[in-house]
């Protein structure tokens, strides 16, 4: 069993870093096999963080396990409401992310194992990790039908995505971190990665969507668990280091000094919603009032999240002009948030005269325009 | 010629090419001729002299260097500029991000390798930018020197312990100015924290340091972890090591405090609620307070809680304060009224929509519950659980958050005794409550006993409403609180 599950063996990662030459175990070349205790994406993404910031890799590399409780999580330049469906998210209180590596968007949750290959800038190979993982599947059920493409994808039976790579690579240090789907909600997956939103034309790097399949339904055997011992051992054996995983908890300060502030970060609305690269939004819905059906066109340009200009056309004096300009003058600027709307238009209309019928065409257009968010 | 031998030493290390436009002598540097100018590891000078070699004559101008982008591994030769951290004009430090690329799903933080003024941007957001050609221009203020990356391999350079410092595993970044500074106070670098970007040493770190002298927060590492470049430190005088122990007392020294103001734009729902206050201050308002004794209804809350909590309700003091509010309106029905904007008529409304003040992450939010006049205590607590975990999850919707009558507001959660509530249009009363405190007080026989006191704040439109009928109310109010059997009689 290489999985230390008990806290006793938990080294403290200060040792680790900063102890010279020595490692751990007394192994010259360095090579550690982490493992995160928690399942929340946010701290998970802080300890990439941190240990791309922090850590010395000059004469060791880093293999870092870790799983999510379900989580979105978009590329460093995407654009989640082209990605993703947010509603969908907020109702089923699934969190969003943005990780700090490049690539597309993919959907985590305990069935998905993420893997992260710490390295210096030099040493920034994905292949090679790919194909380590690739090994480590076929030594772990030799019959399994598995090879990395030209993409950095790890496919099955030569068809279903199994894994998907990104890489962030910084002044000194880099690394390269994949998914791999054992037993993942595909069900969940593909409501989830499905955006409702129309009209949106950006810039933004767009995912390519692919048949995804659990190595769970080639084998049911298979868990999570094997998965990362196998690759943690393979990994040990071609770095000739230690097999055992260390234990990280990622909040834990005196362990990972600032980590929590990265965390922190990570969760502001400026980092996950504010870091989309322009993009307008142009479309058009039909409000139903009274019997009579309304056709209504929205032109918006975002920048950094906020709505930069807006456009909303009504047919004419179905609200009185004033009001309409009230609202367009309030919306820009404001976070392109249904929440932020929804607050914004309630308290908006406490200025306006009180017209129960004035007031359910306010509530009725406010709510079509959050629906846009 | 040492000086020499060490730019050509550095130079392999450096291992970049640097194309200069400009070659102005320094009076106290001989350049090297060459077509590629070295740079040189500036500490190998400044503080093995305990002198800087750049401080004559101040050159004001500088050198426009080229920063060219480079390699960037796995053969690639171009790449996608998506997001610049800097814009022409400003000034940048060494290991600054100047900009963001991606290449095929990597995505690529380039820092600076200098510390200057950013002369120009060769690439536009989106454009492809390619390896080896210039990234961004760069001037470089040439009395401060050309820095270099800091030079890892060759500790032996340095022989001062205020240079940085390479504890195994953690380097310390820190600008040419600040090293200075620490070095000007014999503070370690290892032992400052460092706040700025990458866990760089700022200025105000080693200020901080210098204040507080309660040594850096890092790692409980065992000292004997931290390997200082050579042993040589332990030869340095005694007076300067004593110096760094002894708390120093920066007396002829002015605090330089380097905080900046911050502006922003008030946007969105913050702009909504200026308009919204900036009308409810041309309400005259008045206020009234009181205080009341809520013994009885703590202990009543105490009993009925358990059975909230079988219907899977959690009950808190609300409910009841909006319960009695809403009986109280319906003898002052004035309180639940709006005057419209020309001031020529009240419309008494019929539903008592009571809303509550909410602290959420935006800030202030009233959603409220509607028509309280119909609900018993249960059904507004079941309907007060339902808006604050909506509330929290930022998911209140329009219907919620509008069509409120009257206000309460429980600063009481957070603290405080007596406020002074504004009134929210276009409404024409609100309510602040204090925190529940246990007092002292005296009963019907003179005999001190403990009472639980709540102070509750209105403030009402006096366009509308006098005083008396404000205290009338209050009464009423009160009288229900502090004896809850009381509602029973006029519950509906």
């Amino acid at each position: 069993m290489v999985l230390q599950s008990s806290f006793k063996n938990c080294l403290q990662l200060s040792c680790i870093l900063r102890t010279p030459k020595a490692g751990f175990r007394g192994t010259a070349s360095g090579g550690l096999i982490i493992q995160s205790i928690s399942n929340d994406v946010y701290h998970n993404l802080a300890v990439e963080d941190w240990i791309h910031d922090h850590m010395n890799l000059e004469n060791r590399q880093v293999l870092f396990l870790w799983r999510n409780s379900p989580a979105v999580v978009i590329g460093r330049h995407q654009n989640p409401w082209q990605e993703c469906n947010l509603k969908l998210m907020r109702q089923k209180n699934i969190k969003l992310a943005r990780r700090r590596s490049g690539g597309g968007t993919v959907y985590h949750d305990l069935g998905n194992i993420n893997l992260t290959f710490f390295t210096t800038r030099k040493k920034y190979e994905r292949m090679e990790n790919l194909k380590l993982v690739v090994k480590a599947l076929k030594a772990l059920r030799p019959q399994l039908n598995v090879h990395v493409t030209d993409r950095y994808d790890i496919l099955l039976d030569r068809q279903y995505k199994i894994s998907g790579t990104a890489a962030k690579l910084g002044r000194t240090t880099a690394y390269h971190h994949c998914t791999l789907l054992c037993n993942a909600d595909k069900f969940v997956l593909s409501d989830v990665l499905k955006s409702p939103y129309k009209g949106l034309k950006s810039n933004a790097t767009p995912s390519v969507p692919a048949s995804v399949k659990n190595l769970f339904e080639e084998d049911p055997s298979l868990t999570c668990e094997m998965l990362l011992d196998a690759i943690a051992e393979e990994y040990a054996m071609q770095h000739q280091i230690d097999h055992r995983i260390t234990l990280i908890n990622p909040t834990d300060e005196t362990v990972l000094p600032g980590i929590n502030n990265k965390s922190k970060e990570l969760q502001t609305w400026e980092w996950v919603y504010g870091k989309t690269p322009r993009f307008s939004v142009s479309t058009c819905f039909n409000m139903v009032y009274k019997d009579s059906v309304l056709d209504v066109k929205v032109d918006m340009d975002i920048k950094h999240g906020r709505i930069e200009a807006c456009n909303i056309d009504l047919p004419e004096q179905w609200l009185p002009p004033a009001l309409c300009s009230e609202l367009v003058k309030s919306l820009t600027g404001s976070k392109f948030c249904p929440n932020e709307t929804t607050a914004l238009s309630s308290t908006l209309l406490r200025m306006c005269p009180q017209d129960y019928e004035l007031h359910s065409k306010w509530n009725l257009l406010c709510e079509n325009m959050t629906m846009l968010m | 010629m040492a000086a020499v031998t060490a730019l050509r030493s550095s130079c392999r290390t450096a291992g970049r090419l640097v194309c200069v436009h400009h070659v102005r002598s320094c009076s106290s540097i001989r350049f090297i001729k060459s077509k590629y100018v070295c740079v040189f590891d500036k500490s190998a000078f400044k503080f093995s002299h305990q002198q800087r070699l750049f401080r004559t004559s101040a050159v004001s101008c500088g050198q426009i260097v080229q920063f060219k982008l480079s390699d960037i591994g796995e053969g690639i030769t171009e790449v996608t500029v998506k997001e610049w951290y800097i814009k022409e004009g400003d000034s940048v430090s060494q290991f600054d991000s100047i900009c963001e690329v991606q290449s095929d799903k990597a995505s690529v933080t380039i820092t600076s390798r200098y510390d200057g003024i950013i002369r120009k941007l060769h690439y536009n957001l989106d454009e492809i930018a390619y390896v080896g050609k210039p990234l961004v221009d760069i001037e470089i203020d040439a009395s401060k020197g050309v820095a270099s990356e800091d030079v890892v391999e060759t500790p032996a350079m340095s022989h001062e312990e205020h240079t940085h410092q390479e504890i195994k595993g953690h380097k310390t970044l820190a600008t040419p100015a600040v090293r200075r500074l620490a070095m000007e106070n014999n503070i370690k670098l290892s032992e400052v924290v460092g706040t700025g970007k990458d866990n760089r040493i700022l200025k105000e770190d080693i200020l901080n340091y210098l204040a507080k002298q309660t040594g850096a927060i890092l790692p409980p590492s065992p000292k004997a972890e931290i390997i200082p470049p050579l042993p040589k430190s332990e030869t340095v005088p005694a007076a300067p090591k004593d110096k760094a122990h002894r708390i120093p007392v920066p007396v002829s020294r002015p605090m330089v405090f380097s905080g900046k103001d911050k502006t922003e734009p008030i946007t969105g729902f913050h702009k909504a609620m200026v308009k919204t206050m900036s009308a409810a201050l041309k309400i005259p308002h008045f206020g009234y307070c009181d205080e009341i004794d809520l013994t009885q209804l703590v202990q009543l809350r105490e009993e009925l809680k358990p059975l909230a909590q079988l219907r899977g309700i959690k009950l808190s003091f609300m409910p009841f304060f909006i319960k009695a509010a809403s009986l109280g309106l319906l003898q002052y029905p004035i309180l639940n009224a709006s005057l419209d904007e020309s001031c020529q008529n009240v419309t008494y409304k019929a539903s008592h929509n009571i809303g509550v003040a909410m602290d959420t992450e935006q800030g202030l939010i009233v959603p409220n519950v509607k028509n309280v006049q119909v609900c018993s205590v249960f059904e507004i607590a079941s309907e007060l659980n339902r808006l604050q975990a909506l509330g929290s999850a930022g998911q209140l919707g329009t219907n919620d958050l509008t069509g409120g009558t009257f206000t309460l507001s429980n600063i009481g959660t957070i603290g405080g005794t007596y406020a002074k509530p504004v009134i929210l249009p276009p409404e024409v009363a609100i309510g602040a409550l204090g925190k529940i405190q246990v007092l002292p007080r005296f009963n019907g026989k003179g005999e001190v006993f403990k009472a639980q006191i709540m102070n509750v704040s209105w403030s009402a439109d006096h366009r509308i409403i006098d005083g008396a009928t404000m205290a009338r109310f209050s009464n009423l109010w009160k009288s229900y609180l502090e004896n809850p059997a009381s509602m029973l009689l006029d519950l509906k």
